[in-house]
């Protein structure tokens, strides 16, 4: 709907607040009316809680819009396909931003332009939100797309065989149904970003022009994701993170745990980044400068050498602790070291994509230049890497609880190898490196596909083993300070009950005073067969399910390769066994349950 | 209940009673809601008044002290765990049953040792919920429980070990189980929920009462001259009167106890007083009725003071004495002459007059481990494997390897030399010391206790050879807490632990057990008493008369007063 045929017979509106908000909408350019509505949104959401808000929002006309379909394991496609947002807006083009998990094939023959970002995974495999999108274009019910516009970003792991494989198929299959490319499709490895923002830009462009020319050229009221939508931009972000104070770093599994669990607490004091339950932290980190000056030193490199990074010129030793990915090794890397030390050695695991695969999956890149030392100057070595990532962990507080805090509960990476000690980039910085008091660059990254029921009497179950319990941590201190009546079920796993029961005071407590209606646990190590939170789910097969016809809303957080598919299984079973369906059935209702969005997943 | 309550007259009808007695009422028979906190994931402790019905089956909830603050930092509950002491009356444990505690003691609990208590009996500390029931279960197996080793009862009965006089010993040992059983609850509540046995209704608890006693009970059954059960430390003891090597019958010692509550002048160790002598027909009936009256007339008011000798001192001994001999129908004869001369246990061999040999192997707090330089558990199991006779355990928290025939002494000695069970160069002063659990895992302690003995020991030695007399020695106790565990209160040297590093120093013991000791110095530390005991012990090695032992000594130079008698004396 158009602004300007905004009335108060059609709104909720007074006369008075109409004329107020076209005045005012007339002065914004799209960015600020979209940042406006998010603003809105967010601000209805976290006072009244109502839900009305979303419902009651005009739904975008017959403008023509782009349509950005992403399907992300781990969010990264999540995160082109935001930015490629941005950047459409930026434009002055209406964007519908939909996950692919959510978006109704059904919908399809009614696109014109659309653009897809997904990642691939393991054998040449979509995520699993992709996963029915996917087949449904491959399938006999999928529609004629004769005259649709597509443009396709894959994102992966150039060590894998079946690179990009899920994007190419998605552009093939768009292909075959007769729609057009107005872009080539870029495929991207690991340091995908910049290449990222190349691709979108080329992307909009081309949209751009037939997209305007089938719009009525007006200001657009940009459609909103649905209820729960993100708080208010801040003007913290990926490219611009604040510096956070880290005020609390705890181990939280006890001494004899196999597992180094850290419960992190950061103040944003200062900042105006807010956050939901739900939502995510982006954490920059510095490398171990230790391990630096043992690389510097070992490839001859004064630390003082000046390089340039972009547009900035700075001392390689800083470079390398501050600006570049020296843990997560990837192909890329390897090609260009190998190249820039002509290393015969490393030359020919580039042409062997297994063979590399192998190489980069024991070492991290710190251990490739250690047991590659070489001639190569400062400059060589920082172009031959990355931009350092930032990495991203489920926020495992609510702000009604905690105020200008964010807590996080970060699992430390670490192994043995080559005979030392090796930590993971992020958890290591903060578990051993960082001490309490100093600066993190942090920024919050909203995801509203993994929100609380609006509605406070709606039951939930949470299903979080190991670390997968952090935004659970935030449902609850949510739901307490809302006073919400609906009934909360926690399923938590982990090796021993002992050690790893994280969070246990604060579980204890909240059953105590009823928050917590039911706790299942699954503590695999604790006797003679392994029991996981899956078990303890097909146990209470029958009250789930009753959960779930009584409108409860299922969430998973944890480790994607293994947990979630093993809960969606007994999910599956559970509905089969108990519902009385069979598997096509019960992926039915389970795939209603999702579209209502009371099936929601953060997994990684 | 149909227990026929005669409480005493003097005693205040409308006195409100400690919840300790409520939570006895509200059991059902010391069922509580075990049951339901055992099926409770989300701890690995016991709530509420589970927490102290699970004494009444054996067991204590403790935590790992040390790990306490760590652990509250973590988000995480303390180490929660449960202490078992087992019940073995007279302390008998075959190889057989010695076999299967090892094991579980190794694979099953955090500390995987086997602890010797001063109860004559042995304890499993750190065992984690989802093991209790297994544990009761596989002792059960080897006809073992732990039925009321804890709680407000009777608890597991003492008996002399003298493996020598091994007719007389198996009379007195026979008795201890008896008592032992006669003065058991009659409930089914352990076996219900730890065996899984079939559900029962009991309605009654004849001797104990449905609310059970006022407070602990403990009993021995004792072969003089040895007093190495420490007869004043027990509420009820029989005495055992020979004749030519044949038990004839008992003096009834009542009223011992050594608990008192820093700060409170109104508790202190007291030592048992002599009802006289009864034949043994008539055991069983006496001790029924010294617990009825106990029952009935202690103080359910005010726990401080609910144990025998505070009932003693209340109403008189005389009075006491007269109601007992009214319920049992028995009167006392008098009283049969015996002597106390020692209370410590004779490490190394002796042959008993059946012909077999005992080996009493010193261990050093009771504890059962593979140390580093000891692998006393693996010794222990070893000789369990090969061993024809039994176990005993001493009061002293030490063991006796008996009934073995001549012809494995040899192996069982080299078994026992290759494990540091039997070690040359232990001192007597080191034998003579003792030291209760404490820290880390009592929930009591206030001050270390078994981890500070070794070393307060080495310390001692230095003074005793820095005054040229290294071979001598001095009865010394270290506990935690004033609970009375370690019997510190009839030791001729006691440290009662008050906060970290301090304790009250008590002195005047002496070496039969006969006399309770009076404090010397006051929440001290090392650096207070440990120059205090290098003068007392250089004066006492000057100035002592022939045999005269520390204790003593402490007594005649007037370094402390005399505790005749404990409610006058000694907090005067």
């Amino acid at each position: 709907m158009l602004l300007s045929q905004l009335s108060a017979q059609a709104s909720p509106l007074t006369p008075e607040q109409v004329q107020k908000l076209q005045a005012l909408t007339a002065e914004l350019n799209p960015i600020q009316q979209a940042w406006v509505s998010g603003y809105l949104a967010a601000n209805a959401n976290t006072a009244a809680l109502s839900g009305q808000v979303a419902g009651a929002a005009p739904q975008a006309g017959e403008a023509a819009a782009l349509t950005i379909l992403y399907g992300s394991q781990t969010g990264n496609a999540k995160g082109v396909a935001n930015q490629l947002k941005a950047a459409a807006e930026a434009k002055g083009l209406a964007v519908k931003l939909v996950n692919m998990a959510d978006y109704k094939p059904a919908q399809l023959k009614k696109e014109k332009f659309i653009a897809v970002a997904v990642s691939t995974y393991g054998e040449g495999e979509p995520p699993e939100d992709a996963e029915n999108l996917h087949a449904f274009l491959a399938s006999k019910k999928a529609p004629k797309l004769d005259g649709v516009k597509v443009a396709v970003i894959g994102l992966g792991d150039s060590s894998y065989e079946f690179f990009c494989q899920t994007a190419i198929d998605f552009e093939e299959r768009f292909k075959a149904l007769g729609a057009e490319t107005v872009v080539a499709r870029a495929d991207l490895d690991v340091d995908y970003e910049d290449h990222a923002a190349a691709w979108i830009g080329g992307a909009v462009e081309a949209f751009e022009p037939e997209l305007k020319a089938q719009s009525q050229g007006s200001a657009q009221v940009i459609p909103m994701a649905g209820f729960g939508a993100a708080p208010a931009q801040s003007q913290y972000t990926k490219q611009n993170p604040f510096a956070a104070e880290l005020s609390v770093v705890q181990k939280i599994t006890g001494r004899d745990s196999t597992k180094d669990v850290r419960h992190i607490e950061i103040s944003l004091e200062g900042s105006d980044i807010t956050y939901l339950p739900g939502d995510s932290l982006g954490v920059y980190f510095l490398n171990d400068e230790a391990l630096v000056d043992e690389t510097l030193a070992l490839l001859n490199i004064d630390g003082a050498t000046e390089i340039t990074l972009g547009d900035e010129t700075l001392s390689i030793r800083t470079a390398l602790i501050e600006k570049l990915e020296l843990t997560q090794s990837y192909p890329g890397f390897v090609e260009k070291y190998a190249q820039a030390t002509n290393n015969a050695e490393l030359l020919k695991l580039v042409e062997d994509k297994a063979a590399m695969r192998e190489y980069i999956e024991a070492r991290q890149i710190f251990d490739i230049i250690k047991q590659n030392p070489s001639d190569i100057s400062a400059q060589d070595l920082a172009n031959s890497l990355r931009k350092l990532q930032a990495r991203l962990y489920s926020i495992a507080s609510s702000q009604a609880e905690v105020e200008e805090e964010v807590h996080l509960t970060v699992g430390l990476v670490e192994f043995d190898a080559f005979g030392e000690k090796h930590f993971g980039g992020c958890s290591g910085y903060l578990a051993h490196r960082a001490e309490e008091g100093v600066k993190v660059k942090v920024f919050s990254e909203h995801n509203d596909n993994f929100r609380l029921p609006s509605d406070d009497n709606t039951p939930v179950i949470m299903v979080g083993p190991g670390t997968g319990i952090a935004p659970f941590r935030a449902f609850l201190q949510e739901r307490y300070a809302r006073e919400a009546e609906g009934e909360n079920w926690l399923f938590f796993g982990n090796p021993h009950f002992t050690q790893d029961f994280l969070y246990q005071v604060e579980i204890q407590g909240y059953v105590k005073s009823g928050l917590l209606n039911k706790v299942d646990l699954a503590f695999s190590r604790d006797q003679a067969e392994k029991v996981y939170v899956q078990d303890r789910l097909r146990e209470k097969g029958e009250e789930v399910f009753a959960w779930l016809e009584k409108g409860a809303h299922f969430y998973i957080c944890g480790d994607a390769n293994r947990m979630a598919k093993d809960v969606h299984q007994a999910l599956i079973d559970i509905i089969k066994a108990h519902g009385g369906k069979d598997d096509e059935q019960a992926e039915s209702y389970l795939k209603e349950l999702r579209s209502n969005n009371r099936y929601q997943k953060d997994v990684y | 209940m149909s227990t026929d309550y005669k409480p005493n007259s003097k005693l205040d009808p409308n006195a409100k009673f400690a919840d300790n007695e409520r939570l006895k009422t509200q059991s059902n028979f010391l069922r509580g809601t075990i049951e339901a906190d055992l099926k409770d994931q989300l701890t690995g402790g016991f709530t509420a008044d589970n927490f102290q019905l699970i004494r009444f089956h054996g067991m204590y909830q403790q935590d790992d002290r040390d790990i306490r603050p760590e652990r509250t930092k973590q988000k995480l509950e303390p180490m929660h765990n449960v202490m078992l002491r087992a019940r073995m009356p007279g302390g008998i444990i075959t190889p057989k049953q010695w076999l299967a505690i090892d094991e579980f003691a190794g694979d099953k609990t955090i500390y995987g040792s086997i602890r010797l208590t001063t109860r004559q009996t042995f304890q499993f500390h750190g065992v984690l919920k989802p093991g209790i029931k297994e544990m009761h279960q596989m002792l059960n197996s080897v006809g073992i429980d732990s039925i009321a080793t804890a709680g407000d009862v009777n608890r597991n009965v003492l008996c002399t070990t003298n493996p020598v006089e091994s007719e007389l010993h198996q009379e007195a040992y026979e008795w201890a189980a008896k008592i032992s059983e006669h003065l058991l609850p009659h409930t089914k509540a352990y076996a219900e929920i730890w065996l899984n046995g079939e559900k029962t209704e009991t309605t009654e608890e004849p001797i104990l009462g449905s609310t059970y006693l006022p407070r602990k009970f403990k009993t021995t059954v004792t072969i003089p001259p040895n007093n190495e059960v420490d007869v004043h430390a027990n509420d009820l003891n029989f005495v055992a009167i020979a004749d030519n090597g044949k038990l004839v019958g008992f003096n009834v010692l009542v009223g011992g106890g050594l608990a008192m509550t820093h700060g409170d002048v109104n508790t202190y160790p007291r030592k048992a007083d002599d009802l006289g002598f009864i034949p043994l027909e008539h055991t069983l009936k006496i001790a029924e009725h010294v617990v009825s009256v106990q029952r009935d007339w202690g103080n359910r008011v005010n726990r401080k003071n609910a144990k025998t000798k505070y009932t003693l001192d209340t109403f008189g001994t005389d009075a006491f004495k007269a109601e007992v001999e009214n319920r049992a129908g028995v009167k006392f004869e008098e009283s049969r002459p015996y002597e106390f001369t020692h209370r410590g246990d004779r490490i190394g061999w002796v042959e008993g007059i059946d012909g077999k040999h005992h080996l009493t192997v010193f261990i050093q707090n009771g504890r059962i481990l593979d140390f580093p330089d000891k692998a006393l558990k693996t010794g222990c199991r070893k000789i369990a494997e090969i061993h024809q006779g039994d176990f005993r355990m001493t009061a002293n928290q030490n063991l006796i390897i008996a009934g073995i025939p001549a012809d494995q002494k040899d192996i069982i000695e080299k078994i026992a030399r290759e494990h540091g069970l039997i070690d040359d160069s232990y001192t007597e002063q080191r034998i003579n010391s003792m030291a209760c659990v404490a820290l880390p895992t009592c929930p009591l302690a206030m001050a270390e206790a078994e981890r500070y003995l070794p070393e307060l020991i080495e310390k001692t030695e230095a003074i005793l050879a820095k005054h040229e007399i290294p071979n001598d020695d001095i009865i010394m106790r270290v506990v935690g807490c004033p609970n009375g565990c370690g019997r510190a209160m009839l030791a001729e040297i006691g440290f009662v632990g008050k906060g970290p590093g301090k304790y009250n120093v008590y002195l005047g013991g002496n070496r039969e057990g006969t006399r309770v000791p009076k404090l010397y110095l006051e929440n001290v530390g090392e650096d207070v008493y440990l120059p205090a005991l290098d003068e007392l012990i250089g004066q006492w090695a000057k100035e002592r008369n022939e045999g005269e032992c520390f204790g003593d000594f402490a007594i005649r130079k007037e370094i402390v007063a005399e505790v005749k008698v404990s409610k006058t004396d000694f907090h005067a």
